[in-house]
């Protein structure tokens, strides 16, 4: 195909055609000189534009739309500060695995390299943090570019690929000649995998006494949450979750065990210590899941299924690795096992579930309360998204999540402020659901800005502030583990009225500190549906999340309420 | 301190003949903490394709992680641990050593024909010298130049190529 309805078309053009051919309906960004040409022909080009209010909320949005829908998110800033204001935004897709596509301007290409206004190396700074970037030096290249970028972004391990795009060749005329399929020799991930790996893991399976699976934000990725379920109701096996595999199947159900790691479920780290085989689907093993890597699972053979061949024994030396998709292996596994003989080891956990369940003391206005009612009054289906910190870890231990895509976190990086601008992206996403950000009174103050964005489009987003005065995990660990010395934790001096704030960005704003209050007013901030609401809740400033294996410890050395 | 289970490797990766992919290379070995002993890299018989000879040290886990990570970049299009293989290498070394008299120019030439290595420049105190060769033979001719006084060297790393019959 020679043009466009036989014309030649403007770089900034043909990446527009490029991202309606992707299916893109919606881009996060912020304008600047660079990308004004793109910016130009956008405005009238049928994709929503979603004005963010910095940079760091269009990256963290694009990437609540990504994990939200299951699609590839956009973003878009300019040149120099507009594409560093991404970098956070970026990492913390890249370290979750989240498909988005970054779009930055760029100087003019005869001044790359100049020290020109507002120029930075992009491609440099993001490339550690990107699954691959471009820097885009000539029309010509641009279809091909956009097609592979997408592609690279929502296959194998997704993850964020970047576009740099210099603000002359968005101005170049070319030809709008888009490749419908695309080969790239150096890039072919594993779907299907290996027949031997999975017959030898099926042996294991079959004559392991204390079977235990692990279930990984990777589930969520391949869509495996049926696969999963239908393989722990076929062969009995227990599940616990990681952080980012929460969701992937009702946590209530009778064989789950919780979260499992650093604030998992006594019964389910004391599962990983006692188990004879890990069954890990679509988990990195991070620090955060496995405590002292020398201790971890002692008794256990591990088998891995990974679509990344590296997450392989980078951490946990494993027995038989299977490299491919969570979906495709599980099915496969699916029509090999049958029902285990492992009434014992049910019933072992079935008793320690009863004797350590996760508990807190119910006097005054409790975080952990605060998540429980929320999550019986939207019956664990709202799309809930959390800072990082305390917030993030009762979220996880309270919340009671049934299906996939419903929490939205940063796993991998520990992000403040996160969590409200990916609020953003997860209601664009999903307009009828309803999309609470469980928040701290340190990360919301983060990108606090974005209200503006969530006002001026009528997201209906709830931001619950867990408030206690305090960067509450950090103070918890100088609680436990610095003699009580609060360095630079209290924000105590000069805590904004976040009810003033709300009002003054045209959202709504409440303030609670009793239950009662708390009570009162908590089913009509869920049911809003007009525009952002902020909840601001007095918590106990002193309130710990246990149960706590500490940095470095093995997972049955935890720790439980002191207070 | 080194690690005692360390070992010298060479790997040889071929990448997309592109902008930026040395930089991706070297930071990704960088990023996660990998020590490049000596790196070398130009096109090969396809313009669209380079060939890099890496020589790395590390135990079998380091390892196994730079050849998967090597392998995660879109841009490297194959990676191969050519140790355990027989394969052909070869680093060119051009050496500066001190001359300052006959009899010392005199025992130099004769290590230069012994090694089958080139003169290929003399000053009025040094000899410049051009040696190709294997590690074993690279070794051997700087061992016994050292004492004459090796003022300056430049090697180009080892380039290397595996042999049509494969594994050892």
């Amino acid at each position: 195909m020679v043009g466009y309805n036989g014309k030649k078309m403007k770089g900034a053009q043909i990446l527009i055609e490029g991202l309606k051919k992707e299916g893109v309906e919606v881009i996060f960004g912020y304008p600047g000189g660079a990308i004004l040409p793109l910016c130009d022909y956008l405005y009238d080009s049928g994709i929503k534009f979603i004005l963010v209010r910095h940079e760091q909320g269009a990256a963290h949005a694009a990437d609540g739309y990504a994990r939200a829908s299951g699609k590839v998110g956009v973003c878009l800033a300019t040149s120099g500060p507009g594409s560093t204001n991404l970098v956070t935004g970026i990492a913390t897709a890249y370290m979750d695995s989240i498909p988005i596509v970054a779009i930055t301007g760029q100087v003019a290409t005869h001044l790359i390299g100049n020290d020109a206004f507002q120029e930075v190396d992009t491609t440099g700074i993001t490339r550690p943090i990107t699954k691959h970037n471009y820097l885009v030096r000539d029309v010509r290249e641009l279809p091909k570019i956009v097609k592979e970028a997408f592609y690279i972004a929502r296959t194998g391990r997704p993850g964020p690929v970047l576009i740099d795009f210099p603000v002359d060749v968005q101005r170049q005329e070319g030809d709008f000649d888009y490749p419908d399929e695309i080969e790239i020799r150096g890039y072919k991930p594993t779907y299907k995998g290996h027949p031997l790996q999975i017959e030898k893991a099926v042996n294991l399976i079959n004559n392991s006494k204390k079977p235990l699976i692990l279930a990984g934000g990777g589930v969520i990725t391949s869509g495996a949450s049926e696969e999963l379920k239908e393989f722990i109701e076929k062969t009995s096996i227990p599940v616990a979750f990681t952080l980012m595999g929460l969701g992937s199947i009702d946590v209530e159900h009778p064989l789950s065990l919780g979260m499992v790691g650093m604030h998992g479920t006594r019964y389910a780290n004391y599962a990983v210590m006692e188990s004879d085989l890990i069954i890990s689907v679509g988990c990195r093993f991070d620090d955060r899941v496995t405590g002292k890597l020398e201790s971890f699972a002692p008794s256990a053979k591990i088998i891995h299924i990974d679509i990344d061949p590296s997450a392989i024994s980078k951490n946990v030396k494993v027995d038989v690795p299977i490299v491919g998709d969570a979906k495709l292996v599980l099915a496969e596994m699916n029509k090999k096992v049958g029902r285990l003989d492992i009434k014992s080891w049910i019933e072992k956990l079935d008793e320690w579930k009863k004797k350590y369940p996760l508990k807190y003391e119910k006097d005054g206005l409790k975080p952990q309360y605060i998540v429980e009612k929320i999550s019986e009054i939207t019956k664990g289906e709202a799309i809930i998204c959390t800072e990082v910190g305390q917030n993030q870890m009762w979220t996880a231990q309270f919340y009671k999540f049934k299906k996939p895509r419903t929490l939205i976190t940063s796993g991998g990086l520990g992000t403040m402020g996160f969590g409200f601008p990916a609020a953003i992206g997860a209601q664009i996403a999903c307009p009828d659901k309803i999309v609470i950000d469980i928040a701290g009174d340190g990360s919301i103050q983060m990108n606090i800005q974005e209200l503006a964005t969530a006002v001026s489009n009528k997201l209906p987003i709830k931001i619950i502030i867990l408030n206690n005065n305090y960067l509450g995990m950090v103070r918890q660990w100088q609680f436990l583990f610095y003699n009580k010395r609060y360095a630079f934790t209290s924000l105590e001096r000069a805590q904004p009225d976040f009810v003033k704030i709300a009002e003054a960005y045209g959202a709504k704003g409440y303030k609670v500190s009793t239950v009662e209050e708390f009570d009162k007013i908590i089913k009509e901030v869920i049911e809003e549906k007009e525009k952002p609401v902020i909840l601001d809740c007095r918590i106990n400033p002193e309130e710990n999340v246990f149960p706590m294996v500490p940095a470095g410890a093995s997972l049955d050395k935890m720790i439980e309420g002191l207070a | 301190m080194e690690n005692k289970n360390f070992k010298q490797h060479l790997i040889s990766v071929t990448v997309e003949n592109k902008f930026g992919v040395l930089a991706r290379i070297a930071g990704l070995f960088s990023a996660r903490g990998y020590n490049i002993d000596s790196l070398s890299v130009a096109e090969t018989e396809d313009p669209t394709v380079s060939r890099m000879t890496i020589v790395v040290r590390g135990d079998d886990r380091i390892l196994e992680q730079i050849y998967k990570q090597l392998n995660k970049l879109i841009d490297v299009i194959k990676v191969q641990d050519l140790t355990g293989e027989e394969f052909v290498e070869r680093e060119l070394v051009l050496v500066k050593v001190n001359a300052p008299n006959p009899s010392a120019r005199q025992e130099i030439m004769q290590l230069v024909n012994i090694f089958r290595a080139k003169i290929v420049d003399i000053g009025k105190k040094t000899l410049t010298i051009e040696l190709v060769g294997g590690s074993a033979k690279v070794r051997a001719m700087l061992e016994l130049l050292k004492p004459f006084g090796i003022k300056e060297m430049s090697r180009t790393g080892k380039i290397a190529i595996s042999r049509e019959f494969g594994k050892r």
